[in-house]
This record gives structure tokens, sequence and C-alpha cells, in this order.
């Protein structure tokens, strides 16, 4: 996983709320064993006008000319609700993305984000109103300071936070899967005074 | 004196194989369910790191949501599928997985599958890269999604890292009335709390309604906890989880089982323990729900009407009733008995096991001998959850009854729920769905979705439009 530290980026406003993992990536583009090509179906019912994925809706937010290579989607309430798949986070940081920002997020989404290095930021809703009328208002960047858990613009400056092994895990870039084998002892140790039925 | 422990800080403490300060703290994992669509990438990582499975007898896989409900063959799913479906067969014969593949008589819907053969038990950690793994909750185990990155990490240290959730307490008081099913209540619960209103917590189902549950109607309430957004949902294991347990295939036996059973009987929430929120609904007050927009929450009784935007304070509510009654094409004010659907699909996690198919086939017969079929506008299939699921419908004459009714009687898998194989619905179709999600496009591109119960979807194939059972 590449290390994140600071980051400043064009951010696309995604006014919706109860984003679901079906429209970030619909079932169809499920059907693959690899790691790759997700990110050209991101959105794909509301991104494209037919079902084959030619013809790309001028009103999405991602298709319009002010929002070409934003890497900061901003969004509402429980963005990333519903299906598990891992598939989401995936097809949105193939497609360019490197933060999200959102007043709440579905747990697992949260999780799965944090797993692959795409940062999610949780600010409060006034703050996340704050910056969609800014959007509104012209091209907007913002400054994403990791380490010092920021997010600013000009006179703005909002913080955020994650929990400390997050954090960490996202600036050093952890293998999580090889930090816990290196605590095999311990797995084991918890192994061994297990009940006969667990 | 410090309080009581819930039911969820038991099943933490006794799972907790580390909780270091700066990390997350790690869990150990009893049972890992796998499928086709989540893990090819996880054994792709652990060929990459040269990471053997360190428990390939705690993982079970099997093959669902790609799979053809028309044969069991395994290209008949299309391309993009037969490869999932192989590079699964590949991964579980390398790293030492038990399979349940295509023709196989323990093959079905994971979280079918799962209770029905006894992996999965009370007082363990379950889980499986597919959200609705909530379902297991209904054992009082402590049951959840994860992502592919997480199945990786189980399968190479059978443990995985959770912050810990809040506890929410969900008490259905009283006993629901006539007709009424499991999928009434889960569905009320969440149109009471909305569609994000469990996020963050952990939660633990009670009171007399929920205790009157058979272990079916409990793993339907379970399953769609995931859709007001709860980690997880728990029910206490009482009497009738172990007697649903005993005797299963894998369940465990003789002594080992009595030692089990004196361990469950200690999960339950201590009477002082404190949960973070407490939410409380009579069951006399819950109808027959069917839901009218685009998220779970957006839910109604049978008898109402399609809500205005205007009936919504909040600007975000609003908003998305406005969103919703434009993709669902319907207009405030309309009966929902007066919604027409051409499409109806009985199966899913939610609602595909034994009980639903004979609670589905009663309505069947009670329609059929006043003279009704399935409707010659409606299309109706009817997926059973698992080859056991199958037989035991098969062995009752219920395939029979949906048949000569008009229904098309299928093979098991995830089908229509999320539309991976061919059973999709098209553009402007109206489905009544006793699956978990009526979000936009779930059952196919410009489709409509309404969830309901097996009871209800059943009267909607034989009328075409939703009925008031209870009338």
């Amino acid at each position: 996983m590449e290390k994140f530290n600071k980051h400043t980026g064009l951010v696309a406003p995604l006014d919706i709320a109860n984003v679901d993992t079906d429209q970030i990536i619909p079932k169809q583009f499920l059907q693959k064993t690899e790691r790759v090509g997700f990110g050209v179906h991101l959105f794909h019912d509301s991104r494209y006008l037919d079902s084959a994925g030619k013809e790309p809706n001028p009103e999405f937010v991602l298709n319009k000319p002010e929002y070409q290579g934003a890497s900061i989607l901003l969004a509402r309430e429980n963005f990333g609700c519903g299906s598990s798949r891992e598939h989401a986070p995936w097809a949105l940081e193939e497609f360019g993305f490197k933060v999200i920002i959102a007043p709440s997020f579905a747990d697992i989404f949260y999780g799965n984000c944090i797993n692959i290095g795409l940062l999610p930021i949780k600010l409060t809703e006034d703050e996340i109103e704050q910056l969609f009328q800014k959007s509104a208002q012209g091209e907007l960047t913002l400054e994403i300071d990791l380490p010092n858990n920021t997010v600013s613009c000009g006179d703005i400056s909002f913080s955020f936070s994650l929990s400390k092994f997050q954090q960490y895990s996202l600036e050093e870039g952890v293998d999580s899967v090889g930090w816990t084998l290196n605590k095999l002892d311990i797995i084991e140790a918890f192994e061994a005074k297990m009940p006969a039925w667990q | 004196m410090a309080n009581g422990l819930t039911m969820y800080e038991k099943l933490w403490q006794n799972h907790l194989v580390e909780d270091k300060a700066g990390e997350t703290p790690l869990l150990y994992v009893d049972r890992h369910l796998i499928h086709e669509v989540t893990s090819p990438q996880a054994f792709a990582n652990l060929r990459f790191h040269n990471r053997p499975v360190r428990h390939p007898e705690r993982t079970i896989a099997t093959m669902d949501h790609n799979i053809s409900t028309r044969s069991i063959e395994i290209n008949a799913a299309g391309e993009g599928a037969a490869n999932q479906l192989r590079a699964l067969e590949k991964n579980c014969k390398e790293f030492g997985i038990k399979l349940f593949g295509m023709g196989h008589k323990n093959q079905g819907i994971v979280h079918v599958m799962g209770p029905e053969l006894g992996l999965t038990l009370p007082g363990t950690i379950i889980v499986c890269g597919d959200s609705h793994t909530a379902t297991h909750g209904a054992f009082g185990a402590l049951a959840f999604g994860i992502g592919t990155s997480e199945v990786e990490h189980v399968f190479a240290t059978q443990t995985l890292r959770q912050n810990k959730a809040k506890t929410m307490k969900i008490e259905v008081k009283g006993q629901v009335g006539a007709g009424i099913s499991a999928k009434d209540i889960v569905l009320a619960i969440i149109g009471k709390t909305g569609s994000a209103g469990a996020t963050g917590y952990v939660v633990e189902y009670c009171g007399e309604a929920i205790e009157a549950l058979s272990m079916e109607e409990r793993m339907t309430v379970c399953n769609m906890s995931i859709e007001f957004g709860a980690k997880a949902g728990l029910i206490a294991p009482d009497q009738t989880t172990f007697d649903y347990v005993k005797g299963k295939e894998y369940a465990p036996k003789g002594e080992v089982f009595e030692q089990a059973i004196a361990d469950w009987k200690q999960l339950k929430s201590d009477d002082d323990a404190v949960f973070d929120e407490v939410i409380t609904l009579e069951a006399k007050d819950i109808k027959a729900q069917v839901t009218w927009g685009t998220t779970p929450g957006q839910v109604i009784s049978i008898d109402g009407v399609v809500p205005s935007p205007d009936d919504f304070a909040d600007p975000i509510e609003k908003e998305s009733c406005v969103n919703a009654l434009n993709y669902m094409d319907l207009s405030a004010g309309t009966k929902i008995t007066d919604i027409t659907v051409n499409k109806v699909f009985i199966g899913s996690c939610t609602n595909s096991r034994i009980e639903d198919l004979r609670a589905a086939a009663g309505v069947v017969q009670s329609f059929v001998e006043k003279g009704h079929q399935v409707v010659s506008t409606v299309d109706a299939i009817i997926v059973p959850g698992s080859y056991r699921v199958k037989e035991q419908a098969e062995s009752e004459g219920l395939d029979k009854i949906f048949t000569d009714a008009g229904f098309e009687w299928r093979l098991p898998g995830c089908s229509m729920c999320l539309g991976m194989n061919d059973d999709v619905l098209a553009e402007g179709d109206r489905c009544a769905s006793t699956s978990n999600r009526n979000f936009e496009g779930r059952q196919g591109r410009g489709s409509r979705t309404h969830l309901v119960s097996p009871e209800m979807a059943a009267a909607a194939a034989l009328t075409g439009h939703f009925v008031d059972l209870n009338a």
C-alpha cells in the first residue's frame, strides 16, 4: 500500500445522500478475478446514458469539464452504504480519487477504504455544507494534511480524526497482513485456550 | 459497581486476541465463509506473498452470487461468471478449502448454507465477503461482512482488526398480529430508524416478538441489519437456537455439544447491561410492509399511501423522497394497494428458506382456491436458497403448487437479488421482491424494486398488485 502524507487536489461535489456501493460499481462489473479494470465503470448507471457505457451523461458531475482531474470526492451522508464489495473503493481509486470527504460513511466501506489507502475523511454536516457552497462558487482545491489531520483551503481549515492505528497504517503504508503475521505467537496462545466446540 | 455486559461485549471479550495501545484490537475469527465474487483477489495476494491459508478447515466456500438458476453447468452463467467460478475451484483446491460447488448437495446461498449445515454456531465470530453476513447473528454469533483485503487478512491470520462498535438494543414488545412476518418486523424497524440509523452500532434484537420467532425468521430479521447501517445484528441464543443447531451436520456432538450449550447460555446480555441506544417498537402496531423508494428505510404499511416530499422535514430526506418518487415513477398519495407489478421474485438470503416457501405456497393455495393464477402480465420466479431447501420443498410438493399456479421454479442461488446472472429486470420493470435492497439499478438498470415478505410477493404475483392480506 502506498504511503499517504499530504495531498492537494480538485474537488468533485457529489450532492446525493445514501450513495450505495451498487451505484459506485454496479454488479455486472464485479466478474473479474483481477484487482484492476473497475475505474472505467465507476458510477456507471449515472455516468453513461447507455448500458454499454459509450455515451457519457453530460449532466453527471464527473463528466462536467470543470471537474476533470478531480482527486477529492465531496459527498453527503451515509456514503458507501450497502454491499461490502471492495470493488467500490477500488473503482474510486482507479478513477483517480485519493480522498473522499463526507459527513458519514457506511462502516464496511470506511474500513475498505483505509485498507487500500484511500483516505475517508469525516467532517461535520456544517463543514460539508460550507465545502459544497464553496465548490458551487467555482473550482475548489483542497489541501489534505494527514499527519496534521487538516482539510484546508485559503482561510478555512477543518480538522478530522482517524483511529491511531488507521492513521499510522495510512501514513506508513502498512502491510496489515504482514503486521499481524508478526504476532502469530499471540494468536497461537489464544487458540490453545479455545473451547473444543469453537 | 461496574455495569453488566451486553452480548456484543461478551462476544468481543471472548474473541479478543490482542488489545494493544495504538493498534486496532485484534479479534479471532472462528468461521470464514467465502464465495466466488469477493475472494479471487484475496487468493491472488496470498499467492503473490507466498502465504498459506492459516486454517483452511475454518473456511468454507460455496458458489452463489454469479450462478445460473436454470442449469448447474458452470458455463451456463456466462463467461465472466464461469471465470470466477473456475477460479474459486482452483483456489479452493490449491489452498485446501472445502467447496460446495455446482451440483453439490450442500451448495446454496452462503447465508442459507452455513446455518442449515451447523457451520453457524452461537458464540462464534463469522465473517464473509458479503454484507448480509449479519444473518448469522440470529444464532448469537457476531457476524459481519468484510471487504476483500479483510478476506485476505482472515485467510492468512484467522484474525481481523476491528474497532469496537457502539451498542443498540431494539426491543419489539408484545406479539405481532396474525399474518405479520419477520420481514415486516425488520422493515418496520428500518422504517423507524432510517437507512443509516444504526451506522457505527451492533444491534441486539430482543423482546417478546423476537423471542417468539423461529430460527429462520430470526435470520430474516438479522439479515437486514446492514440495511439500516448496523455492523451486525444479534439475537440471544435460547432453546429455539439450541434445538435448531442440534444434530446439524457440522455442529458439535455429544459432550462437546453439552459444553457448548452451557457456554452459549452465558452469552445473553446481563440484566444490568447498558446500551448506547435503545429503540422500542410495539409489535401490535406493525403491519405488512412495502418499500416505496430506493432505500430500505423508505417503507410504509400496506394500508398506507406513497408519501409526499412535504411529509419530510429534513431537507436531505425531502430531496431523497423527490429522487425516489422520480426513479420509482410513483406519485405521492397513491394507495400502496394500487401499485401494479410485472415481476415477482421470491428468494435471496433474506427469504428463501423452507418456511418462506411454505408461507408463500400457503398464500398461493388460498388464491388458487379462489380461481387465481399468476396474472398474465407478471413473470414470477421462485429461487430456493439452497439444494437442501429445494429438495425439502419438492418433498412437500411446494414446487408443484408454485408451478401449477404459473410460477417458475428455479435452482438455488442469489439470483435476482443482485442480478449478477441473467436473472435481471429490464428497464422500467416493477418487481415485488423478497430480497433486501431496493437501490436504484440493483435488480437491473432502470428497474424498480419493492421489498416485501414472501406472502406479499406471492399475493402480488396472483393479483398483479400489492394486497392487504389482513384486510
